[in-house]
């Protein structure tokens, strides 16, 4: 008996949400079961689609990831969400994209695309990490101390400046990226085709990621981090400048996500004001889903999201013969989510304490 | 005059130059160019970058960091340098534009842009005017410090309500001519703005109302004070009368363009009042109320129009309603449960979540046999009773919907006000404080946060009810996430758990946009601008209730202790200041929001 | 929580009493417009007499027209564009019936809720005599509701929805001269039928009523005319960036030839990752006049090549497009070039209005002007063989009155080029 009561989540005093939540439970697992097999069933996709879906939602779980990795890093150490970190993403790869223009224009891009892309890369890792420390600065180091809901509200009212002061200063239109000649084509692995820009993001994602391990783990910098992440007072008695430190993680955040800006003008060509909030909403979801304040936990939820959010909609509501699940993969982005939030709220990995 | 003030004054220069660079490269100022202040003279694109100018000045002279008693030669002093630095800023941005033509990056650093900030003059001229206005202005502005008090309240008020009048010219005009007095309009105003003999009346007319308060209004004051409780009682009365008299009358005075405006505050007012007591009564911070209001706004729409696919039932409007209302209460039962628990940061994620999930469900093909998808549901028909239409249409009732709208508003005032009053009230009051210590003081937590979690809903659905009676049509593109920061941002301004806050917040976020049509554009930017400000500067906002502003300068008085964001310990002082406060609350008279 | 009960209660009882005093609900009226008598020579009867009043200008006042277009957000391009074909057209009009013209011009900001403010914002001034606009049809929908509502003629450059000008649901003070979709998806049909010879297609839509009816009639009228098969018709939404999985099922289908009528943001996406997508290399790819401007070329970059995209046929007859409306063009925008499709269309509109204005125009002893609203609409409906620049307008009485030429392009060496009729 108690093992059931275990595996409904019930716990000891049996109140009305925990029977509804157990309903959930069980709701959710027949849903998905259901939903699956009957696609697999009908068959619209072959195996070969379903593969080159998968491909797809690991290379945009790489930018996730990336993303995700500012939101966890900041967490760790302040307990905030930086709502405003979708725009951190944005405003790199907006501002690279004159770049890239002029030196696309002037020849340069033609004759060193490699030199090229870097520095495109560069301004854009540039830019987003200036943003982020900013904005640490001007709107959340004043209010370190208040109460959560405050620099949360922040959080958004800087997101929504960011957005339109962006929008303001280039415009509403969207604007496309050169193609790069080094990126075009595709590789053949077995039956699957996968892209070289697939590729690259996923190289360029998984060297970033290496990178920032070895910097928390071998650095003195990462230590001090690590530190003020476990106890922000004691590390200031060890002697840590903790304002340093927390700036230092804005920065590290910012480049990240300028990063993973450029690489997801390289999968979708595209800048537009707009672009950095449902990434931003996604790679939160994907650092809950892995757990937050979990930097290997970001990287993890990252590209099972993307992996989630492209194969999800069709695989469990093409059975229910919805017309047109991609409309709905926000949806499922979200009720992941909420689920996760439910029923594991430490994410896949665990948080890194147990709070 | 001292390094360190003369740093400083730069510094605030320097900073106030980014800010007019943001407004300009933005493009604010050319947008505000068509809204003359005071017609051929001055437009607000113009003085806009001039209106940063006595802000850096002032602040600049302020007293803060200096490390050496002022003198008013040196307070005048460094509101100067701030001004010219700003100047300077200015003129250097206008040589960038010039010399490198970036407006294929930046789309609003062009000529006109240049000419703007110049005033319209030449390069020279328009530099020195640059340079020296700016050391002129801030240095007048600092002088507002060594003035006398009275002075420089005068000058500032008479100013603002100039600047004012300039521009709502739309509002005032309208209202002016509706209430008969139209040679007073046309005297003030020509052409978009003002009149310049209209600009200089109302200036000296505000300096002098200003002047005879300030030097009668404590006599005034006291005698009040002096008044039996009998008549101060019967004199708050008779305004509160006149201003409802006001309130009714309102639509006929304002006209048909003006009503419309002031609906659309009247529904963001209902939304407003819901998410008060959401957030600002249960301190769940919802960020997907837009959800409800789109849940309100189908069902309506569902239930009343005779081209519904699916179900068109038809029912009368009035019978609708209370549908309307249980389903907003029941999706909010069933949406708040699994999510209730979820820590204050979370919950506001997954709400957002919420709210775009029902944008992109009503949009979506899969619902559209039943809820029309883009082309949503049309031929909502008007709310009517005994033969008046409550649309604007020929022939039916002034202001549209206003009137059930108010009345809608007014008990749903009552109702937020009573809640706060009641045991529900403090027990939200409690749960906000600390939860820990709320449970174990024996509240319910999770009924009382279902309880305001449904409530919320059913304002919001009501409030969607209203829309979707007003327009008469549906369309999904509607529910941005813009609705539900719009909402979010009016109570953060007016005052988290505070209902005459709402009001305000309702009037000057949508109210402004409404009657200001260049701010349309910019308005998401100084929502966002509006927010941080509020939350850096006054977090209790515009008009606070009590507990709030206490609550949230608490930790400004322990700024030590803790670790930031983490929750309030909940001590056993907590607890009893808690249970005193809310006491007091019941029985002081008339003391809450 | 009893207080909580009480005043439930108090709320139900109080709106069952509303609800048993309301008379059986109004649906929005289209008010019946009667015709007045254009031909009286007294002002003040045709006034009285006219169901909607008239216009009144001062002898030295300038005529009052206002436009109602998409000119801010990602489609203002195409707002933008016809607002520089009705200031083309009152720069080289001068004077209108002896008085100066002056624009006061709204957004309608591409959705339902801007063309209900921006008609709300215009309806309240009661000097304004016509406008002209809205750019997309789902601002048009609300925006011909609320003018004609007032008596306020709404004469669109670029609405194309069908629904605008279907008999059961058109407004009687609104006209357009952009052509009705259902003229552009035959056409596209027949296109594909005729000159390309595919059998089957598939669609997408992203939402919008615009894109949703032109890519039904499009389909209906493939099916009918060569028997072709949709093999899919699928939907998405505006900010979404990934399609791999709606063209993965699209792709599944084999379809010859991919329709979609959207914008540009979404359209530029859908095409570059529509080239990537396994199993559809072959497929052709194909628009409509949402995506006819630079910025998608722009956007999409190589992977439009080849594409094609049916529009407003832009071969206007004479040499005046080029010799003189042009010029005027670049002169006022400071563009090198039109940026969208229906800056012709809104120049037409707006000399139809001045010619219906001239022809109703009433003047009193001290110089006034007045225009009779329903006589005013009256002309407009009546025009026939009107010279515009899209050709010979003649207005039907539903409100469609473009001489409805709908031309396809290719796009060839990142340059759109006419290639039929």
């Amino acid at each position: 008996m108690a093992m059931v009561r275990r595996l409904l989540g019930l716990h000891e005093r049996l109140s009305v949400v925990d029977v509804v939540l157990a309903l959930l439970r069980i709701g959710v697992v027949v849903l998905v079961v259901t939903g699956v097999w009957a696609t697999l069933n009908k068959g619209t996709f072959t195996l070969k689609a379903w593969e080159s879906l998968a491909v797809s939602g690991v290379a945009l779980g790489a930018v996730y990831a990336l993303i995700a990795l500012g939101y966890t890093l900041v967490y760790g150490i302040l307990f905030m969400i930086n709502f405003a970190h979708g725009e951190v993403f944005m405003s790199g790869a907006f501002t690279a994209y004159y770049v890239a223009q002029w030196l696309f224009l002037s020849g340069f891009l033609a004759q060193n695309p490699v030199v090229a892309f870097l520095i495109v890369l560069l301004v854009a890792m540039l830019v987003s990490a200036t943003i982020a420390v900013v904005l640490e600065r001007v709107a959340y180091r004043p209010l370190r101390n208040a109460p959560r809901l405050v620099p949360l509200i922040t959080a958004i009212g800087a997101s929504l400046f960011l957005q339109n002061t962006f929008r303001g200063l280039y415009g509403a239109g969207v604007k496309a990226y050169p193609s790069w000649p080094m990126f075009t084509g595709s590789l053949h692995f077995g039956d699957v085709e996968i892209r070289v820009t697939q590729i690259v993001v996923f190289v360029a994602a998984i060297l970033l990621m290496l990178g920032l391990y070895w910097f928390i783990e071998r650095t003195r910098t990462g230590r001090a981090m690590r530190a003020v992440s476990e106890n922000k007072d004691v590390a200031a008695m060890m002697g840590i400048n903790v304002d340093r430190v927390i700036m230092t993680t804005f920065a590290i955040g910012g480049l990240l996500a300028g990063a993973a800006g450029i690489l997801y003008t390289l999968l979708f060509n595209q800048v537009l004001f707009s672009m950095g909030f449902v990434p931003g909403i996604k790679a939160f979801t994907a650092a809950v889903l892995g757990g937050i304040g979990n930097p290997v936990g970001a990287m993890v939820g990252g590209l099972v999201l993307g992996v989630l959010e492209s194969i999800g909609p069709y695989l469990l509501l093409d059975g229910f013969n919805i017309p047109t699940p991609n409309q709905l993969t926000t949806v499922v982005a979200f009720l992941v989510l909420v689920l996760v939030l439910i029923f594991r709220p430490t994410g896949i990995l665990g948080t890194k304490d147990a709070t | 005059m001292d390094v360190a003030t003369l740093r400083r004054a730069v510094t605030v220069g320097l900073v106030g130059g980014l800010a007019v660079w943001h407004l300009s490269l933005v493009g604010m100022v050319q947008a505000f160019q068509t809204r003359p202040i005071i017609t051929n003279y001055v437009s607000f694109g113009e003085l806009l970058p001039v209106l940063v100018i006595p802000i850096v000045g002032f602040w600049a002279s302020g007293s803060r960091g200096a490390t050496s008693p002022r003198s008013s030669a040196g307070t005048v002093m460094s509101g100067a340098v701030a001004g010219l630095a700003l100047g300077a800023m200015i003129a250097l941005l206008c040589f960038f534009i010039e010399a490198l033509h970036p407006n294929g990056m930046l789309i609003n650093a062009t000529p006109p842009l240049v000419q703007d900030l110049r005033i319209g003059f030449d390069t020279l001229p328009g530099t020195l005017i640059q340079l020296l206005g700016g050391a002129a202005i801030g240095a007048a502005a600092a002088s507002l410090r060594i003035v006398p008090p009275t002075a420089s309240r005068i000058f500032v008020v008479a100013a603002g309500t100039m600047l004012g009048f300039g521009v709502m010219k739309n509002l005032v005009f309208q209202l002016l001519s509706n209430m008969g007095f139209n040679s007073g309009a046309t005297f003030l105003y020509q052409g978009d703005g003002l009149s310049l003999p209209g600009a200089l009346v109302l200036f000296v007319g505000t300096a002098a109302v200003v002047w005879l308060w300030a030097t009668r209004s404590a006599g005034v004051v006291s005698s009040y004070r002096a008044l039996p409780r009998q008549n101060r009682q019967i004199a708050k009365i008779a305004a509160f009368g006149v201003a409802a008299v006001v309130i009714v009358l309102l639509p006929t005075v304002l006209g048909p363009f003006l009503s419309d405006v002031a609906t659309t505050v009247g529904i963001f007012i209902l939304l407003g009042l819901g998410l008060n007591i959401v957030v600002g009564f249960a301190g769940l911070l919802d960020l997907g109320y837009v959800a409800f209001y789109a849940l309100g706004m189908y069902s309506i729409a569902v239930l009343t129009s005779p081209v519904s696919p699916a179900f068109h039932p038809q029912l009368n409007f009035w019978l609708a309603l209370p549908i309307v209302m249980l389903i907003g209460a029941g999706v909010g039962l069933i949406v708040g449960a699994p999510v209730l628990r979820l820590r204050g940061d979370y919950l506001a994620i997954v709400t957002l979540g919420f709210g775009e999930i029902a944008r992109i469900i009503f949009l979506s093909e899969w619902m559209t046999p039943y809820v029309g998808g883009a082309n949503g549901i049309q031929g909502i028909p008007a709310p009517s009773i005994l033969g008046i239409i409550f649309r604007d249409q020929p022939g039916s009732a002034p202001g549209g919907v206003y009137y059930p709208l108010l009345a809608a508003i007014v008990i749903a005032a009552l109702v937020a006000r009573s809640l706060y009053n009641s045991r529900v009230g403090r027990a939200w009051a409690a749960m906000r404080e600390d939860e820990t210590v709320a449970e174990a003081t024996g509240i319910n937590t999770t009924v009382y946060k279902l309880l305001a979690f449904s409530l919320g809903a059913v304002f919001g659905g009501v409030a969607g009810a209203f829309y979707a009676a007003k327009i008469g049509v549906v369309f999904p593109q509607n529910l941005d996430i813009l609705i539900s920061i719009n909402a979010l941002a009016l109570i953060i301004l007016g005052g988290m758990g505070s209902i005459a806050g709402v009001l305000v917040g309702a009037l000057v976020l949508v109210g402004l946009p409404g009657i200001l049509r260049e701010f349309a554009q910019y308005q998401l930017l100084i929502f966002g601008a509006v927010l941080v400000a509020m939350m850096l500067f006054r977090p209790e906002g515009l008009i606070p209730n009590r507990s709030r502003r206490a609550e949230l300068h608490e930790a400004d008085e322990e700024p030590a202790e803790g670790t930031g964001g983490e929750e309030a310990p909940g001590t056993v002082a907590n607890v009893s200041r808690l249970v005193t406060e809310s006491a007091s609350v019941r029985t002081r008279p008339g003391g809450s929001p | 929580m009893q207080r909580l009960l009480r005043w439930s209660a108090t709320i139900t009882v109080l709106l069952l009493v509303l609800a048993a005093c309301a008379a059986p609900g109004a649906s929005p009226s289209s008010s019946a417009g009667g015709s007045a008598v254009a031909s009286g020579q007294d002002p003040t009867t045709v006034c009285a007499a006219d169901p909607f009043g008239c216009v009144k200008y001062g002898p030295t006042d300038p005529i009052n027209l206002g436009t109602s277009l998409a000119i801010t957000g990602a489609n203002s391009s195409l707002g933008l564009d016809s607002q520089y074909g009705v200031k083309v057209a009152i720069a080289l009009r001068g004077k209108v019936a002896g008085h100066d013209v002056k624009e006061t011009d709204t957004d309608d900001g591409c959705s339902a809720d801007g063309g209900t403010t921006s008609a709300t914002q215009l309806k309240a001034d009661p000097t304004i005599v016509a406008v002209v606009g809205t750019s997309c049809s789902s601002a048009g929908i609300k925006a011909a509701e609320i003018l004609s509502a007032s008596g306020i003629f709404l004469l669109s450059p670029s609405n194309t929805a069908p629904s605008l000008t279907d008999p059961a649901s058109h407004q009687p003070f609104y006209a357009r001269t952009a052509h009705n979709d259902k003229i552009q998806g035959a056409a596209m049909a027949d296109f594909a039928c005729t000159v390309l010879k595919v059998k089957s297609a598939a669609t997408i839509n992203d939402g919008s009523p615009y894109a949703q009816q032109l890519q039904q009639v499009f389909a209906d009228n493939f099916k009918s005319k060569c028997a072709g098969t949709i093999t899919t018709q699928e939907a998405i939404t505006v900010g979404q960036t990934d399609f791999n999985s709606v063209l993965t099922k699209i792709a599944a289908g084999k379809p010859n030839l991919l329709y979609y009528p959207i914008f540009v943001a979404e359209g530029a996406l859908i095409t570059q990752q529509a080239k990537q997508t396994a199993g559809l290399e072959h497929t052709i790819l194909a628009g409509a006049d949402g995506i006819q401007t630079p910025d998608f070329l722009a956007a999409a970059g190589s992977a439009a090549e080849g594409m094609y995209m049916s529009g407003p046929d832009l071969a206007f007859s004479g040499t005046f497009y080029e010799s003189t409306f042009i010029p005027k063009y670049k002169e006022i925008s400071g563009e090198s070039a039109p940026i969208s499709v229906f800056h012709a269309h809104a120049f037409d509109a707006t000399n139809m209005i001045f010619d219906a204005i001239e022809k109703v125009k009433l003047t009193d002893a001290a110089g006034n002007l007045y225009i009779p609203r329903t006589a005013l609409k009256d002309a407009i409906f009546a025009t026939a063989n009107f010279k515009g620049i899209t050709g010979n307008l003649t207005c039907n009485s539903d409100g469609d009155c473009a001489n409805a030429k709908i031309s396809v392009v290719q796009v060839k060496s990142g340059k759109y080029v006419r290639i039929w009729p």
